[in-house]
């Protein structure tokens, strides 16, 4: 169980994060505008880059790196098991598309 | 934000089976934001699957977002970023029980918030008097699904930051909130030019006042800190939404000259 005197002695570490998704969005929009990688890699690349900004947001922002552990993994594993699911649905097809070269 | 966890009724006085311990082992209006939030990640989830799936079987995608408008969307990515820094202060001040501070971090959250739509509003309005619609796009004819896309995505997300920023004026101001947002609707109404969507989307605002007078008027109450962290965790939720909305919709269709 969290404190509220320890989450005040804490404050700092939100800043921290702040600078660290403004230094993250800032790398994103420098790789995106000198469009370093061609569209895939490109789209690979800054979703990862997304992933690891929601992830500082949720964890901290959020909270949830501060609840409790059967919150933290029910909320996370049926959350991203659907997007699996998405990803496995459609992505492969796009590719498909694309290798075809359908109009 | 710092009661993560109940220590429950049942749990002091052995009172078992009348009052049990949330499973969770949070008070039950986190654990309902929680769950609300995470089915809301599923729609985004599945507009952004879309979008992206468009993006990457279409060679031939438009690319109609030049140097000012990835300034300017960049901008509002860190007006959201900060927007969330404030409400994480907004919540250490409800927690400590100050009510000066409570309501200038969540004013401020607000200002931010609404900044993002006023940027983001004028972001479409140039877009529409380019020749973009729903249906058909300027810069490339043959993916009439461009448009369609992008204002479905960029719109549901204006819709939630306008929620949001609703939501935060009642925690903070609660009934003296109903006539600031009135008058904006009105003002919003009366100002924006008939020809500009905003003149209709601004409705949204009467439809935010209607519902909130009714929760209002149906369930006055004085929001404690535990409202201020639910309100929170949406608040967040919208930023971290925009977090991938705005590198697949604008930094995956930059103009480069």
């Amino acid at each position: 169980m969290q404190d509220a005197a320890a989450h005040d002695d804490s404050k700092g570490q939100y800043f921290w994060v702040w600078g660290a998704l403004l230094v993250l969005t800032a790398v994103e929009v420098w790789l995106g505008y000198k469009q370093v990688f061609q569209p895939v890699a490109m789209l690979e690349v800054l979703l990862g880059l997304s992933v690891i900004k929601s992830a500082l947001i949720i964890a901290y922002f959020m909270h949830l790196k501060f609840e409790s552990a059967i919150m933290r993994w029910t909320l996370t594993i049926s959350v991203v098991a659907c997007f699996v699911i998405m990803y496995l649905f459609f992505f492969p097809d796009a590719g498909r598309i694309l290798r075809l070269g359908v109009k | 934000m710092a009661d993560a966890t109940l220590q429950h009724d049942s749990v002091q006085h052995g009172i078992q089976g009348e009052f049990e311990a949330p499973l969770f082992g949070a008070y039950s209006k986190k654990v309902g934001m929680w769950l609300f939030l995470a089915s809301d990640s599923l729609t985004f989830g599945a507009l952004l699957v879309a979008f992206s799936y468009n993006r990457i079987s279409n060679p031939a995608w438009p690319t109609p977002f030049a140097k000012e408008s990835i300034i300017n969307s960049t901008i509002m990515t860190a007006c959201l970023l900060s927007s969330s820094l404030t409400m994480v202060m907004a919540v250490f001040a409800a927690q400590r029980g100050d009510k000066l501070w409570l309501r200038n971090w969540l004013f401020a959250t607000m200002g931010f918030g609404t900044a993002f739509i006023v940027l983001h509003g004028m972001e479409w309005s140039k877009l529409i008097g380019e020749g973009m619609t729903p249906f058909t796009n300027p810069w490339a004819p043959t993916v009439p699904q461009f448009g369609g896309t992008f204002f479905t995505l960029t719109g549901m997300h204006m819709l939630h930051v306008t929620v949001g920023v609703i939501y935060l004026g009642v925690i903070a101001l609660r009934k003296m909130f109903l006539p600031i947002l009135g008058a904006l609707w009105l003002a919003g109404y009366l100002l924006i030019p008939a020809n500009n969507v905003f003149h209709y989307g601004v409705h949204a605002l009467l439809i935010g006042l209607i519902v909130s007078a009714v929760i209002l008027f149906l369930k006055p109450k004085v929001y404690d800190a535990h409202d201020v962290e639910v309100a929170g965790l949406y608040w967040h939720f919208v930023d971290l939404v925009w977090m991938f909305i705005f590198p697949l919709v604008y930094l995956m269709s930059t103009k480069i000259v």
